[in-house]
């Protein structure tokens, strides 16, 4: 049995925190920590099969044009070698999240350097990494690619446009006006565990284990990509090693192992290369960005302006959405917000955590930086003039808003100086020391989701849906939420994630997944209890359950009397998306010191206050928030994608050469969760966590540096090169 | 020659294709998925295994170079049912969270664990000799080649950390 629920209105009923059982927002461990830990969890590439072939993938060594020929024959004699596969259902581009349909197909018609062209397949991965290498390809190259995103005509994202008022006027009559161009680099997920595949025939069913985010969409593209029907085809991830983005949609691996496998007649596994997932999946475009602030004598906004220049290859439909926060983070009734898209020949740019603000709050809050020091006005105090009341664009009101909030429990914690500050006002050593901060803001999502919850006759419970548990703590949430309404100690709750026989989930994406699917498993407990209630002869609202028990002494067990008790959630987003305006924010607060005479930089502490609804499980919950710090320590100072100028390849393509934060880059991080009930957000009153933590730590770490170093930087990553050349002499 | 080489305390044959790196012949032929493949260059540390006590990244080494090795992988060191000191602190401390850098992050620890016993300097000793404490500062530079793309980094050193000072 089925129930529907569509959320039109902001629930204040907070039923949860009417329950006994007391165990939602408690720090347990992981409920699959220990198979974690002991390696014994299993991720899609170590799944055990009889007779498996292995595949590599071969990339393209050209930009643009068509591969003319490839000479099987001559990899066919290999020892072990089965097969050599290019067939045009082949994908040559992730899907892009929520896209519902197949990627770009024909492998044959190249787009990017490092786009996939061809499968070889083999009894062992030697074999086929070695024929793959060897593998003879004849192209016929379309030179002239465009591909620098400064150098090509760009596409405006009418839907993103704001004009309201004269923001050239209010820049001109403004007591204190910034006008600053920031630049961001690209950036890679860079999850830990590569894309991989093992696809398998069982007539024309095919199953599929894959690492993947979202199976509730990558069964629809993988579908539509082979010409099948849904129900023929399944998934399964249930450990997926990081998503970050790069897992969204369906990626090359998937389609190409489940053609490979029919044609070979055996399961057939594709570990995608480091190098290949950072060439051929995703990647965050660089964004140049125009910030416009103008204020008043007291440091109030009266103008506010962002333009923001993107890229992405033909066709794609994704553009980073840089100005999703700034659309009502602050005042200004002058405002002038345009986002537009190059169109360029490097590989495709999709979704890396948090996109938009990612690198939208960065840049917005290194201005803001620059403005508080231009108003004589501390950078807090700046930002708590400028909260509006409602949205500044829309009218709308905030679901809820943290914000002055986190900036002064934030402030308090980290034990910020809101006394006069200038530059280079501390120096140990060889070391400027300074500190700064910044808000953060990330946009609240949410999705619909369906889970089926099982009250076992042995007084245990099931929860059962195709969402993921991305590292993000989906199996340990909802346990404890499932526990919490069906008083249980969340280990007798088994929940069962990752496969397309469960129902719909929302995937795991936008900050979504625990809110969707937490409220598709709150309105399936709350179904059974009604049932419960009814057993008791008590109302659902009345009925007491803790440790198995109902308060009337009656066990769960006795009430079953031998049968299961299953229902199904439907959640639904309905029309409160367009009443409100809702965000989780947040404040980060950073102290830094920077090498006099080598320009490095060291973050000596970090702090992050964050309010995004309802906590669910305060340890997972904080170590999001660690996640996302973590992450603006990368964007802040290491983290940048390089392309070859001239064929538009990505050439720091491993983890070598792309630098992601390793343990001596990242200090003792200190996270406050400001608590509190979302009614508009999701019914069971939380938000997304999962990318907050990354929207705008950066600038936290920039504006330290300034006033660490006295070197003020538009461009991001921070390295010592840019900061040597950036400080004062 | 004795063809042969000790995973967790087992015999096994060294396999027949030369080009079998350790951590293949691991993965693979021995159904032993609890190492990692992360980036397949010795650059990510997930592959990390202890052989003769001392850690190395097994994708970096060829299978056929360990005849006569004793190798420990992360299934070695505990199990879910006896789970290590260390396999224990990382799951109370949430010294993870998707988990693929996990094996490598303890298998890697535990090892480090030992070169500080044993007095083994880093970049971050203040000293070439003399004794070795597992400070954050030593922990944070010893463990810097196991990355950790969830950035569970503070929560894994005040996990090494518990264990040292129980240790200790």
């Amino acid at each position: 049995m089925t129930v529907h629920f569509k959320q039109d209105k902001p629930d204040d009923s907070n039923r949860l925190d009417g329950m006994k059982q007391g165990v939602l927002g408690k720090s347990i461990p992981r409920v699959e920590g220990m198979a974690k830990v002991t390696g014994t969890a299993p991720y899609s590439a170590e799944y055990p099969m009889t007779d498996c072939a292995e595949g590599v993938l071969v990339t393209s060594t050209i930009t643009r044009g068509n591969v003319v020929s490839i000479d099987k024959d001559s990899v066919l004699s290999m020892p072990g070698v089965l097969a050599v596969i290019d067939d045009p259902a082949m994908t040559t581009r992730a899907a892009q999240g929520t896209a519902d349909e197949a990627p770009q197909q024909e492998p044959g018609t190249i787009c990017y350097w490092g786009q996939p062209i061809a499968l070889v397949v083999a009894e062992t991965f030697e074999q086929a990494r070695d024929a793959a290498k060897h593998l003879p390809i004849k192209y016929r190259e379309d030179p002239g690619a465009p591909l620098d995103p400064q150098a090509v005509e760009a596409e405006e994202q009418e839907d993103e446009t704001v004009r309201q008022g004269d923001l050239d006027h209010a820049m001109a009559t403004a007591a204190h006006s910034v006008d600053v161009t920031y630049t961001t680099k690209g950036h890679a997920s860079a999850a830990m565990e590569p894309h991989a595949s093992i696809a398998q025939w069982d007539g024309d069913k095919l199953t599929v284990y894959a690492s993947l985010q979202m199976l509730n969409y990558n069964i629809s593209e993988l579908a539509d990509a082979l010409g099948m029907e849904e129900k023929n085809v399944r998934l399964v991830s249930r450990f997926v090693g990081g998503g970050f983005g790069s897992k969204l949609g369906v990626s090359e691996d998937v389609v190409a192992a489940a053609i490979a496998s029919k044609e070979v007649g055996r399961p057939v596994r594709i570990v995608m290369s480091r190098q290949q997932v950072f060439q051929c999946v995703m990647r965050r475009s660089e964004t140049t960005q125009r910030l416009r602030l103008a204020a008043d004598q007291s440091g109030k906004l009266i103008g506010f302006g962002h333009h923001a220049l993107v890229s992405n290859l033909p066709g794609e439909t994704f553009a980073e959405p840089v100005l999703q926060s700034s659309h009502f983070l602050y005042g200004g009734e002058n405002r002038d917000l345009m986002l537009e898209v190059a169109r360029i020949h490097r590989m495709t740019a999709g979704s890396v955590r948090a996109p938009g603000e990612a690198v939208g709050m960065p840049a917005l809050e290194g201005a803001m930086d620059v403005l508080a020091e231009k108003a004589g006005i501390d950078p807090v105090e700046l930002r708590l003039k400028n909260i509006p009341e409602e949205d500044p664009e829309e009218g709308l009101p905030f679901s809820s808003h943290k914000l002055a909030e986190c900036l002064r429990l934030g402030a308090e914690a980290f034990g910020w100086d809101s006394g006069p500050r200038s530059p280079r006002h501390t120096c140990e050593g060889e070391w400027w020391v300074g500190t700064g901060m910044a808000s953060a803001a990330r946009v609240h999502n949410i999705a619909e989701a369906k889970a089926r919850v099982t009250l076992k006759a042995d007084g245990s419970a099931l929860v059962e849906t195709d969402m993921t548990d991305i590292g993000t703590g989906t199996y340990t949430i909802l346990a404890q939420l499932a526990g919490e309404m069906l008083g249980l100690d969340p280990a007798q709750v088994l929940v069962e994630l990752g496969d397309t026989k469960h129902p719909r989930g929302p995937g795991s994406g936008g900050s979504w997944g625990a809110a969707s699917i937490g409220s598709a498993v709150y309105i399936a407990c709350k179904a059974i209890r009604e049932e419960l209630g009814q057993r008791l002869g008590v109302g659902e609202t009345e009925l007491e359950l803790k440790d198995g028990e109902a308060a009337s002494g009656e066990s769960l067990v006795s009430l079953l009397d031998g049968n299961d008790l299953s229902r199904e959630g439907h959640y639904e987003p309905g029309d409160i998306k367009d009443d409100f305006t809702a965000s989780g924010f947040g404040a980060f607060f950073a102290q830094v010191r920077v090498n006099r005479f080598t320009g490095e930089t060291r973050v000596d502490r970090m702090l992050g206050a964050f309010g995004f609804g309802r906590v669910l499980n305060h340890k997972t919950a904080r170590s999001q928030c660690l996640g996302g710090i973590t992450w603006s320590i990368g964007v802040a100072l290491t983290e940048a994608l390089e392309f070859d100028p001239h064929e538009g390849h990505l050439v720091n393509c491993d983890l070598a050469e792309y630098h992601v934060p390793v343990h001596r880059d990242v200090p003792d991080l200190e996270v406050v969760l400001v608590e509190e009930r979302d009614p508009a957000a999701s019914p069971i009153q939380a938000k997304g966590i999962g990318e907050l933590g990354m929207c705008g730590g950066a600038a936290a770490i920039a504006n330290a540096i300034y006033n660490a170093s006295g070197a003020r930087i538009f461009d991001y990553p921070m390295t010592p090169d840019r900061i040597l050349a950036a400080m004062p002499d | 020659m004795s063809d042969t080489i000790s995973v967790n305390g087992e015999q096994h044959s060294l396999p027949s294709d030369p080009r079998t790196s350790l951590l293949d012949f691991l993965r693979h032929d021995l159904g032993l998925t609890g190492t990692k493949k992360g980036c397949d260059h010795g650059q990510c540390g997930a592959c990390t295994v202890i052989v003769n006590g001392i850690r190395i990244n097994s994708c970096l080494t060829l299978a056929a170079m360990h005849d006569g090795d004793e190798i420990t992988t992360i299934e070695g060191l505990g199990t879910p049912e006896n789970p290590s000191a260390l396999q224990k602190a990382f799951l109370e401390h949430d010294g993870f969270q998707c988990g693929y850098c996990t094996p490598g992050q303890i298998c890697s620890a535990t090892a480090m664990l030992q070169e500080i016993a044993n007095n083994w300097p880093s970049d971050a000793s203040e000293s070439l000799e003399g004794e070795m404490a597992a400070t954050g500062e030593e922990i944070r530079e010893r463990m810097s080649g196991n990355l950790c793309r969830c950035g569970a980094y503070a929560n894994i050193v005040a996990a090494i950390s518990e264990v040292a000072e129980e240790s200790a």
